[in-house]
């Protein structure tokens, strides 16, 4: 028991210091010969392993290499690069107090342990974005999408999230919209908040595209993914009225009923009655999906929302060390080649366009994602504890994710390649038959490709399911190779059940980003109409929340029942609208953090800025460009909606893959919505970026400008920075231990 | 040797209590408690919620104010 001391009468200044010197962070981190030849060494390995991906072409490569290259890349990138982010850009200051700090009221802001904020920040940005991108970009090569994932996340994801965090944090918590207000000015500001909201819209129904093509004619799996809400609910409930507050323990429980869920799942598939209710159309999945949507973001959090998202941060985490540990054991051999056929064309069958720029929005997530500064400016600055923290949250957090896309590419691409592109080219190519699968591909001419019948017959009874032809959306491909990499561990009987355990995982995080998704937007809608009719402010009003849920659900669900009833194939038209939304995002994000990097003073590291944001710019004003302008019918909306139109004038009724007049008016009408969404993303992408070089350059014509940043308010806490805590750190962590009970700060995450 | 397998043992014993420690942190179970301590520090004669409500309280919060799901 320590003594009983008044706060009052205690001198503040007697406390231990609250950040390291100068000299003892010098001390810390000094190279010593030990540390110099460790990192020679990490060097060595990651070069090597990049040579063996990139120079070393046997038949196959190991997936081993893809392990070390990105985690060699990723230690060096966080060592030294956002180091350098840290010391001439953000330059954290331990003294002073953080937002979480300032107004803890032990709920939102409260000062959280560095690793568990971590854990919280991951859950938060990682979904099923990073499984998806990359198992469609393995169509150009496995190349291209793992420079991309792990150069990139480097240079560009890991120091957007970061920038944003940290700015964020400075300016206690404020969101990324009302940041763009503040530094870009109105017109700048309110378009970044119109391009927010149509690309939630966007990201909710290519996402839930994604599970509808999952679950299309599968039995099995529209009996599990239904399974989950059930579970979910009896979660809601368990924790409301029986046990309060005990979320690990009802998580390991609805764990446990999802596994009984599968099991049972197919076991009903297996049976007629079975098959013949749960085998569903895409269509009514979808339908199913728009009710389930506004169903769910109407229902109180506590019933659906908050139980499932705990199941979906559960799995997350475990599925995730899972499948590390099972490719590190397992080491398949990858037959992808490094580029493909398809690498410098511009009309493969997966999506189309060329490498540079489709292959940056394909892979949007795990690499660069826009979304990300939605959540970085939104919770996690509010838990920050202390300033140098934010350099492992945030960059560290998104290094995690694109280590997560990688594992997701190798998983995708252990698969045979016939397969694979069996599996994703849509069903107007293959016919959704076998013979029309096996057919199409060979026509592909694809080198050291031999697709045979059997091979995909033998592989859709492996996994239990009817057909796995045209099993578009990246999330079968993906289960396919997660269930084949488990086989050796369980042998072929239990691929079913790794099968559509991947999927299971997929659609939950996907549902849970659908739910919560249509909340957020429909906050951002009740809050816009709000400015003329005040009375939807009111959050409590249920007609208003009624209404603008349904406008939101009405939006997605049009673009989602668009994608499933596309005769052109949905989710290879659809997917670089998501990439292009998603970079689009990061080009307003990164525009933001300019002008504040600007503003600053800073301008000799201002190119670290500079570097992403181009890049983002240029690649996607090139993709909406070409979504707008190509005239070749595969990539540009357009010119597929005036060839269309004038076939129809000219009374043919059948054209290209669609046949009938009447799927040729939808192709009309689909590419007619698509190429306005390009038109609309690529000018608001504009406005943003004048704005902000605008800003900028005036801010470099004044040597700086206005600091928008909360005024410093002294820090009366420490904690270290880093996961691992520095000897100077423990010394001071120890001083603070002996401080009286009543002066120590209270925090999450002590025990 | 026993010396031994009695530090392996206890080398575990810490690993497993650090694993829940971070999974019970990182879930939110121990919300509450953060909440509790935090009103004893600082509102001292303040009502503290039971640990039921101060769940219910804290759902009403989410519903009001949404938070993102990034994809």
């Amino acid at each position: 028991m320590s003594k009983r001391v008044s706060t009052e009468n205690v001198d503040q200044s007697q406390l231990p210091p609250v950040a390291l010197t100068e000299e003892e962070h010098a001390k810390d981190h000094k190279m010593s010969p030990l540390k110099i030849a460790m990192w020679v060494a990490i060097a060595l390995l990651g070069g090597m392993a990049w040579v063996m991906l990139a120079i070393v072409r046997g038949e196959t490569v190991n997936a081993i290499w893809f392990v070390f290259a990105a985690l060699a890349t990723y230690l060096i990138g966080y060592r030294f690069y956002s180091k350098v982010i840290e010391r001439y850009i953000t330059k954290p200051d331990d003294r002073r107090a953080t937002p979480a700090e300032i107004r803890s009221d032990g709920k939102d802001y409260v000062p959280t342990d560095r690793r568990v904020l971590f854990g919280h920040h991951f859950a938060a940005i990682a979904g099923a974005g990073p499984l998806v991108g990359p198992v469609l970009a393995a169509q150009m090569g496995y190349l291209p999408g793992t420079i991309w994932i792990i150069v990139g996340v480097v240079l560009a994801g890991a120091v957007q999230d970061y920038l944003v965090l940290f700015f964020s944090m400075r300016r206690g918590g404020r969101t990324i919209g009302q940041m763009a207000r503040d530094e870009l000015g109105k017109i700048g500001g309110t378009a970044a908040i119109i391009a927010a909201l149509l690309i939630m819209i966007i990201i909710v129904a290519i996402l839930a595209l994604v599970v509808v093509n999952a679950l299309g004619e599968s039995p099995w799996g529209v009996f599990s993914v239904a399974m989950t809400i059930p579970i979910a609910i009896f979660m809601g409930l368990y924790l409301r009225y029986l046990r309060p507050g005990r979320i690990t323990e009802i998580s390991i429980i609805g764990f446990v009923l999802l596994m009984a869920a599968i099991i049972a799942g197919g076991w009903v598939a297996g049976t007629d009655l079975g098959a013949q209710l749960f085998t569903l159309e895409r269509t009514t999945i979808a339908w199913g999906i728009i009710i389930y949507g506004f169903v769910a973001a109407v229902l109180p959090v506590w019933l659906l929302l908050a139980p499932r998202d705990y199941l979906s941060t559960f799995m997350k985490i475990g599925v995730i060390v899972m499948l590390a540990g099972a490719i590190v054991l397992v080491r398949p051999e990858i037959s992808f080649p490094a580029f493909s056929e398809f690498a410098g064309g511009q009309e493969g069958p997966v999506f189309s366009g060329p490498l540079f720029p489709f292959l940056f929005v394909t892979i949007a997530c795990g690499a660069l994602s826009g979304f990300h500064a939605l959540i970085a400016s939104g919770t996690t600055p509010k838990m920050v504890e202390k300033e140098r923290q934010t350099r492992f949250i945030g960059y560290g957090g998104m290094i995690m994710e694109s280590f997560v896309a990688i594992m997701a590419l190798v998983a995708a691409i252990s698969i045979d390649r016939g397969i694979y592109f069996a599996m994703n080219s849509s069903a107007a190519a293959t016919g959704g038959t076998v013979e029309g699968a096996v057919a199409f591909v060979s026509s592909l001419g694809l080198v050291g490709v031999e697709l045979t019948p059997e091979m995909l017959t033998t592989a859709a009874q492996n996994v239990g399911e009817e057909s796995i032809i045209s099993r578009t959306g990246g999330a079968p491909t993906l289960a396919l190779g997660i269930a084949q990499i488990m086989s050796a561990f369980g042998g072929t009987a239990m691929m079913g059940f790794w099968y559509h355990f991947a999927i299971m995982f997929e659609a939950l995080f996907i549902l849970t980003a659908v739910d919560a998704g249509t909340r957020v937007a429909r906050f951002m809608l009740q809050d816009a109409i709000g400015n003329v009719v005040p009375k939807f402010r009111e959050v409590t009003w249920l007609p208003g929340v009624w209404m603008t849920t349904a406008i939101m659900v009405a939006g997605w669900g049009a673009i989602l029942i668009m994608g499933v009833t596309d005769p052109l194939g949905g989710i290879n038209t659809l997917f670089p609208l998501f990439g292009i939304a998603n970079q689009l995002l990061a080009a307003i994000a990164l525009a933001v953090v300019l002008a504040i990097v600007a503003k600053r003073g800073i301008f000799g590291w201002l190119w670290i800025v500079i570097l992403p944001l181009a890049f983002v710019a240029v690649v996607t004003v090139t993709a909406s460009l070409y979504k707008i302008f190509s005239p070749i019918p595969a990539v540009g909306y357009w010119a597929n909606h005036f060839a269309f139109k004038d076939a129809l004038a000219a009374g043919e009724t059948s054209f290209g893959t669609a046949e009938g007049a009447e799927a040729m008016e939808a192709v009309v009408r689909n590419t007619l919505i698509q190429g306005t969404l390009s038109i609309i993303f690529v000018v608001l992408a504009l406005i943003v970026l004048v704005m902000s070089v605008i800003v900028t350059i005036k801010a470099f014509r004044n040597g700086g400008g206005p600091d928008m940043e909360d005024a410093p308010v002294p820090s009366r806490r420490f904690a270290p920075a880093g996961f691992i805590t520095t000897p100077s750190e423990k010394a001071l962590e120890k001083q603070w231990e002996d401080v009286p009970e009543v002066l120590k700060p209270t925090e999450a995450g002590q025990s | 040797m026993s010396a031994s397998i009695a530090t392996l043992w206890s080398h575990f014993l810490r690993g497993v209590k650090a694993v829940r420690w971070w999974v019970t942190n990182v879930m939110g179970d121990r919300s509450y408690d953060v909440y509790v301590a935090h009103q004893r520090r600082h509102h001292p004669h303040e009502k503290i919620l039971s640990e039921k409500d101060f769940w219910r309280a804290k759902y009403a919060d989410q519903d009001a104010n949404p938070g993102a799901r990034c994809c």
